[in-house]
């Protein structure tokens, strides 16, 4: 057996594997910590072993073994004290090998629960399900939130901490509570998808990796709870979106409208890999927000141009959409849809009905769909004072940048 | 796990005692301590006087400084406790959402430090 037979059987164990060894034993001792010492002394030994012995028939329930039998160890030599006294008394409880067909035990997802939970603040949260479950490194979710490595490892010992002493479940809620606490778990994982997608403009180097995590624990979601219409639903709105990535920004690095878009370059891959997701969730029958948004997403992926598209569907599930879950936010998209359906006047009306029922909510943007309508309208004018406002307003630079650059084209004419 | 569930209250919302607000107070408590039993959840706990009767106590050089009122003054104040068996945290919300003041005020959750303490006897009335 050589050395580098060993090291790739054990990197491919932790690619494969590795969330559902550390589940299995945070689940016995409610220590992440713990868990994650006890893999590392693991794969230690099997660094070392497996070139002599050769790799054993099931390699992964070897590793679990060991790091059971390692967390163990740990617990006898630690300070004595009622956590681990308690941890110690379930590892030594609950049987020490898997079963004999060497599948593994998969806890995933009362660990993604434990990671979700409501107790805990929402950084923590998502720092956790990181960790935890996406398998990013203390340093890789540092760089992907824009925080020093120490103030994460601080929010993550903190969060583990209370983990273990609030006495977090870490099981899959009861069915009455199921519906709420996974509502918590798809938020996290699509604030994860947000956070990447919103800088994939501003720094694409260090930060669109958490589009691929969110969807990958999306995937994960899918396979563990298939019958749950809106994790099928988030899953195919976050590839959806992806699908368009490469075609968001320009090589200016100036946000592309979805009109405007080359739709040759999005991905047909994650499309179709999202329509058949949203087959399923519509086959259960059951609808919420994040189906009804990967509907609407489904239009505008299958639509070969922005005036081809079916807008009075879409104007349909906005509307939907609203009823599910009210907000000024789906009602200025809905607003935006109208104008495409029936024309900028009709659009600039739906805008201003938003407006007056929310005067308050996030005037640069209620001022970029203005703009946008007015500009379609023929109203010069008026559109390059509504561009002014909503470039002022607005945050995000690549955003600021491409309004900046329809400014000049309508000053030009 | 042992919990405290630490009962902050508004103590304006505090009825005389005898009133008839005071009894529906008593007997929403005496439904959920029922719930309890039904459950067979073992638990201690108490109600506490109104703040205006806590003395607060500090040593400092070695001095002791009496004062008169709870350690600090606040819309809600701490008006009751329970100590409450119960396997994990949500079992904890579960049971703290149940708590008749949970509606007025806010029931605080805190994990016991220590499992050795005494085992709790649920009480037999």
């Amino acid at each position: 057996m050589s050395d580098a037979a060993a090291h790739a059987a054990l990197e491919q164990l932790m690619r494969d594997d590795r969330a559902r060894i550390i589940a299995s034993i945070v689940r016995t001792t409610r220590d992440l910590d713990l868990a994650e010492d006890a893999l590392a002394d693991a794969l230690a030994a099997a660094a070392t072993g497996w070139p002599r012995t050769g790799i054993p028939e099931e390699p992964a329930a070897w590793v679990l073994t060991v790091a059971r039998r390692r967390a163990i160890d740990r617990l006898r030599r630690r300070t004595r004290d009622d956590r681990s006294d308690a941890a110690l008394a379930e590892l030594e409880r609950t049987p020490s090998a898997p079963p004999a067909d060497g599948t593994l035990p998969d806890e995933r997802l009362e660990l993604l629960f434990a990671c979700c939970h409501p107790a805990l603040a929402l950084d923590a949260r998502i720092a956790l399900t990181l960790r935890a479950v996406a398998r990013l490194t203390t340093p890789e979710i540092a760089a992907a939130f824009l925080t020093s490595e120490t103030a994460m490892a601080q929010r993550l010992v903190r969060a583990t901490r209370r983990l273990a002493d609030s006495g977090i479940p870490i099981e899959v809620p009861s069915p009455e509570q199921l519906p709420e606490r996974l509502d918590g778990v798809l938020g996290v994982i699509y604030l994860v998808f947000n956070e990447g997608y919103a800088a994939s403009g501003d720094a694409p180097r260090v930060r669109v990796d958490l589009c691929d995590d969110a969807i990958r624990l999306g995937r994960l979601l899918s396979v563990l709870l298939p019958d749950e219409p809106e994790v099928l639903g988030l899953t195919a709105l976050m590839l959806f979106h992806d699908a368009r990535r490469a075609t968001r920004v320009d090589a200016d690095g100036l946000a592309v409208l979805l009109e405007d878009q080359d739709r040759a370059r999005w991905d047909r891959a994650r499309i179709a890999e999202a329509d058949g997701l949203l087959e399923r969730a519509l086959l259960v029958g059951r609808r919420g927000p994040y189906l009804v948004q990967a509907c609407i997403a489904a239009l505008h992926a299958s639509a070969p141009s922005a005036e081809d598209t079916d807008w009075a569907q879409i104007v349909a599930l906005y509307g939907a959409l609203l009823e599910l879950r009210p907000s000024p936010v789906g009602e200025l998209a809905r607003a935006g849809a109208v104008g495409m359906r029936d024309g900028p006047d009709a659009g600039l009306q739906a805008v201003d009905a938003v407006r007056a029922r929310h005067p308050d909510h996030d005037p640069g943007r209620v001022a970029a769909v203005r703009a946008d309508l007015l500009r379609r309208g023929g109203r010069t004018d008026e559109a390059m004072a509504a561009y002014e406002t909503a470039i002022a307003r607005l945050p995000a630079e690549a955003e600021r940048a491409f309004l900046r650059a329809r400014l000049g084209e309508l000053a030009d004419q | 796990m042992r919990y405290m569930l630490l009962l902050h209250h508004p103590e304006e919302l505090r009825h005389a005692p005898g009133s008839p607000e005071f009894l529906a107070g008593v007997e929403r408590f005496n439904a959920f301590h029922a719930e309890l039993a039904r459950r067979d959840i073992a638990w201690d706990g108490f109600p506490l006087q109104p703040s205006p009767t806590a003395t607060s106590v500090r040593v400092r050089d070695g001095e002791t400084v009496v004062s008169d009122g709870p350690f600090a003054e606040l819309k809600e104040q701490l008006g009751g406790y329970y100590v409450i068996d119960l396997p994990d945290l949500d079992a904890a919300i579960e049971i703290a959402a149940m708590v008749p003041w949970a509606a007025e005020g806010t029931v605080e959750i805190r994990p016991l430090a220590s499992l050795d303490a005494p085992e709790l006897v649920s009480p037999q009335t």
